[in-house]
């Protein structure tokens, strides 16, 4: 470690030279989030979508990101949290999500906050135990205490892929 | 320094498969008889294109086939051989081998070498029962020979040949490998290298040519075309040439490549015989990345218009920076030309996807003529409008439907010459395909001259199958639709010849997949007409957009029928759930977006909104909306690149202000009615006529 204190960028910079992996983290109801951030293209405003008909109340709708068809989740409710207003922090996290069989989705997220950008090593993260609810256990990659707070990393691939909604082979049904 | 040959394996495959149009155009056109010097010169050219290129990539098999074919060719060119039907007939037959065979090596898929073997033996029998002083010989199994062999010759002294490559050979860019595959072309030869100039590995120069060769060529080479090979390199090399008296022992080329690969193993001198058997193994991707070729004339236009958009930014940023009301007019007059810039590049674009029809027809004279010989019948193929052009993806998926209609049309249409003559029709029937452009459409008719649709037997068979009432009458263009109908097999009806091909269900079914629609017009003993009505592309649409609530949805216009206010007394319901419309003559049923799409929509009462009138599916539905917006043509963006399919959307678009709107899909808003509904009971719209 050098001598003097470093920024969280620079030690997080020093953490992946050692072993981990970089965390873009975000605010749901007062809990953080982490997701890769290798998979983070960008992050924008909110912005309304146009729904698409038939779908569960989570899949917000799509949007127009340069030109390409975006789905948008809101994660406050597809983790049954009590949904609010959306704010001026509210933001949309556009993510690359990869399903099993390897092919690519743009997806955004609609969150309250991002908050900051943590690197967390491999010893670092603890596995999540079976809660039930909403989330699933295999949804979550891991518990990581960073500054003495929990921080929930998502497997965003095994979020989306888990769920029938996304399924691109499904049909809509009632 | 290794050459990836395979990456213009694709180039060269593109342009086998022309080559392999050119001469089936070719010989379909070769009048028998009469050789059109000039056309056996073409055919003959695509031949030798193909040979020569699938030498150079390795692909062993192919070359020494075409080369066969090849010298046929050059014999009917050279006068020595007639221009017979039963020629032409195994030379077609030759290049449908050559397709397969190219497919399979483009696909890394097998070919059936039983029936390769077949079209070879034909043509080699043709070759030696009528070939001049040639006899056929020692042709090599159609197995991965690593060159061409070619066919040894007779009584003439075999040559012998010493070529001793300067040092400097490789500097001036030869190179001997080359120069041995053309004389493996040329005919057989057996090639020793001599290695004795090969220095000690610390003295190497890997830039230095140190082999040489003696090489013994078959007698029936001419001096002058082994001089030919020679010539880019009599400056570089010192060459012999010989006539020896005692024949060749062991013709065929193996020789070579061992040499080759041995002295590769010992230097680095023949890096492209290495590169070229590497190139073999790794097998060519499939056809996956399709390539587009472009008329020059379009990327000119595309180029020139690109400057024009450039010239018009220029003259808006000039705005940026400081900005007063009199240049108000300036400021107008360029966002105009912006959008007449815009406007043309996009049309320049997408004219970039645009092929012309003929490339779809190219394939019927063959199959007409094939079909009519077995079928007994004369037919006369007739085309026109081969230059209208279509969107490429159209274009391929039509191909199959016209194909089906070609095929009914010459067994069931048109009748036999006895027939014929017997109704006062000339012997020769007429098979005309026309395509042409009719407002943002492409249309392509079939017609033909043959016995028409007999609707009074269509109609009794659809009343033995309960298709239709025994009471309802229908009208002759109903009946007519009847054959489009599923399990409605045309060949009981229209005809007794037993029908081969895919129902005329599948046919429309292809066609509407394209946002297309099929008509049929026939009069009994004159001949019928299929009219197929297609979309110039599927990338771009033309749509009505409507309002439910605060979202809006496009329709496309070539589903919607009419659209109209509500008038409540044309309104009635059955079971109190099914809201049915009167119009006219028809009661249509009313499908609420709203509902349908689980969406909040304006208002819910039905004299409030307006009906779109839309046929899907052969049904006529009234879609109720809130309002109707304005029309206008929008890009098709897919809703599965980054989500999944979703039934009732076809896809999405983006409007002017960049929002997202949904393209409905009136086959899947059916569905989602139906399922709405809760009731098993599908209501079918009435077909009688009042």
């Amino acid at each position: 470690m050098s001598p003097e204190p470093t920024s969280p960028q620079a030690s997080a910079a020093q953490n992946v030279a050692a072993s981990g992996a970089q965390f873009l983290t975000f605010m749901l109801s007062g809990e953080e989030y982490g997701v890769d951030i290798l998979r983070v293209q960008e992050i924008k405003g909110w912005e309304s979508a146009t729904e698409i008909p038939n779908m569960p109340d989570y899949i917000r709708g799509v949007i127009n990101l340069r030109g390409t068809i975006v789905p948008i989740v809101d994660l406050r409710r597809r983790f049954a949290m009590v949904s609010t207003e959306y704010t001026s922090t509210t933001v949309i996290i556009v993510l690359m999500v990869k399903s099993a069989e390897g092919a690519q989705r743009t997806m955004g997220f609609v969150v309250d906050a991002v908050s900051d950008v943590h690197s967390v090593g491999a010893a670092q993260i603890k596995p999540a135990p079976d809660f039930g609810g909403q989330i699933r256990a295999e949804c979550v990659r891991g518990l990581a205490t960073v500054d003495d707070k929990m921080i929930i990393l998502l497997d965003i691939d095994q979020l989306i892929s888990s769920d029938s909604a996304f399924d691109p082979t499904a049909e809509t049904r009632h | 320094m290794t050459v990836d040959i395979s990456q213009f394996h694709q180039i060269f495959f593109e342009e086998s498969f022309e080559g392999l149009e050119v001469m089936e155009t070719g010989l379909l056109n070769l009048g028998v008889g009469e050789p059109d010097l000039e056309a056996i010169n073409t055919i003959f050219r695509a031949a030798h294109s193909i040979k020569g290129g699938s030498a150079t990539f390795g692909f062993g098999a192919i070359s020494h086939f075409t080369h066969v074919q090849e010298t046929l060719l050059d014999e009917m060119r050279s006068g020595k051989r007639l221009v017979a039907h039963s020629v032409v007939d195994v030379l077609l037959r030759g290049v449908d081998g050559l397709r397969a065979m190219l497919s399979a090596a483009r696909d890394g898929g097998r070919v059936e070498e039983a029936v390769i073997a077949e079209i070879r033996r034909e043509l080699e029998a043709l070759q030696k029962g009528n070939g001049p002083a040639e006899t056929g010989g020692a042709l090599a199994p159609a197995a991965n020979t690593p060159r061409p062999v070619a066919r040894t010759s007779a009584p003439l002294a075999d040559w012998q040949l010493s070529f001793l490559p300067h040092a400097h050979l490789f500097g001036t860019g030869n190179d001997p490998v080359r120069i041995l595959r053309e004389l493996g072309t040329l005919a057989t030869c057996t090639a020793t290298v001599d290695l004795n100039r090969l220095p000690d590995l610390e003295t190497f120069d890997p830039e230095s040519c140190y082999l040489a060769w003696s090489l013994r060529v078959a007698g029936s080479a001419e001096e002058a075309k082994l001089r030919e090979i020679f010539e880019w390199v009599d400056q570089d090399a010192e060459i012999t040439f010989a006539r020896v008296s005692e024949p060749a022992t062991m013709p065929g080329f193996v020789k070579l490549p061992q040499a080759v690969v041995e002295a590769n193993g010992a230097g680095t001198v023949a890096e492209p015989a290495a590169a070229h058997i590497a190139a073999r193994q790794t097998a060519p991707p499939p056809a996956a990345n399709a390539s587009i070729r472009v008329d020059i004339d379009k990327v000119d236009a595309l180029i020139n218009m690109v400057g024009e958009l450039v010239i018009t930014q220029s003259m808006l940023s000039q705005f940026s920076g400081e900005f007063d009301l009199g240049a108000l007019e300036k400021l107008r007059e360029g966002l105009l030309q912006l959008e007449r810039n815009t406007r043309e590049l996009q049309e320049s674009v997408m004219s970039i996807r645009m092929m012309p029809i003929g490339v779809s027809f190219n394939r019927f004279p063959r199959l007409v003529r094939d079909l009519s010989a077995k079928l007994n019948k004369q037919v006369e193929l007739k085309l026109s409008g081969e230059h209208t052009e279509l969107d490429k993806t159209v274009l391929e998926k039509i191909g199959d439907p016209l194909v089906h209609l070609v095929r009914n049309a010459l067994d069931h249409g048109i009748e036999l010459p006895a027939t014929r003559l017997a109704n006062g029709k000339p012997a020769l029937g007429t098979l005309e395909l026309r395509a042409y452009h009719e407002g943002g459409n492409i249309v392509i008719e079939i017609i033909d001259d043959g016995a028409g649709l007999n609707s009074a037997r269509i109609l009794a068979t659809a009343r033995d199958r309960a298709i239709v009432g025994a009471d309802e009458m229908l009208t002759p263009e109903q009946i007519h639709e009847l054959i489009f109908a599923p399990g409605f097999s045309t060949a009981d009806i229209v005809s007794d010849v037993s029908g081969r091909g895919v129902g005329m269900d599948v046919v429309r079914r292809n066609i509407k997949d394209l946002g297309g629609v099929v008509e049929i017009a026939s009069t009994l003993g004159k001949g019928s007409l299929f009219r197929i009505r297609l979309p110039l592309t599927l990338a771009i649409l033309d749509g009505q957009l409507a309002c439910v609530g605060d979202q809006i949805y496009i329709v496309p216009i070539v589903a919607i029928v009419e659209s109209l206010q509500v008038e409540p007394a044309a309104l009635s319901s059955i079971t109190g759930q099914h809201q049915l419309y009167r119009l006219r003559d028809e009661y249509i049923p009313i499908v609420r977006l709203h509902e349908a799409f689980n969406v909040h929509a304006r208002t819910t009462e039905i004299v409030d909104g307006l009906l779109i009138i839309v046929e899907g599916d052969g049904h006529k539905v009234g879609v109720f909306v809130d309002e109707l917006l304005g029309q206008q043509q929008v890009v098709i963006k897919s809703l599965q690149t980054n989500f999944r399919r979703v039934t009732g959307v076809s896809g999405a678009t983006i409007l002017g202000d960049g929002k997202v709107a949904m393209i409905v899909d009136i086959g899947g808003l059916l569905q989602l009615s139906k399922l709405n509904a809760h009731e098993a009971k599908v209501w079918q719209p009435a077909r009688r006529v009042a």
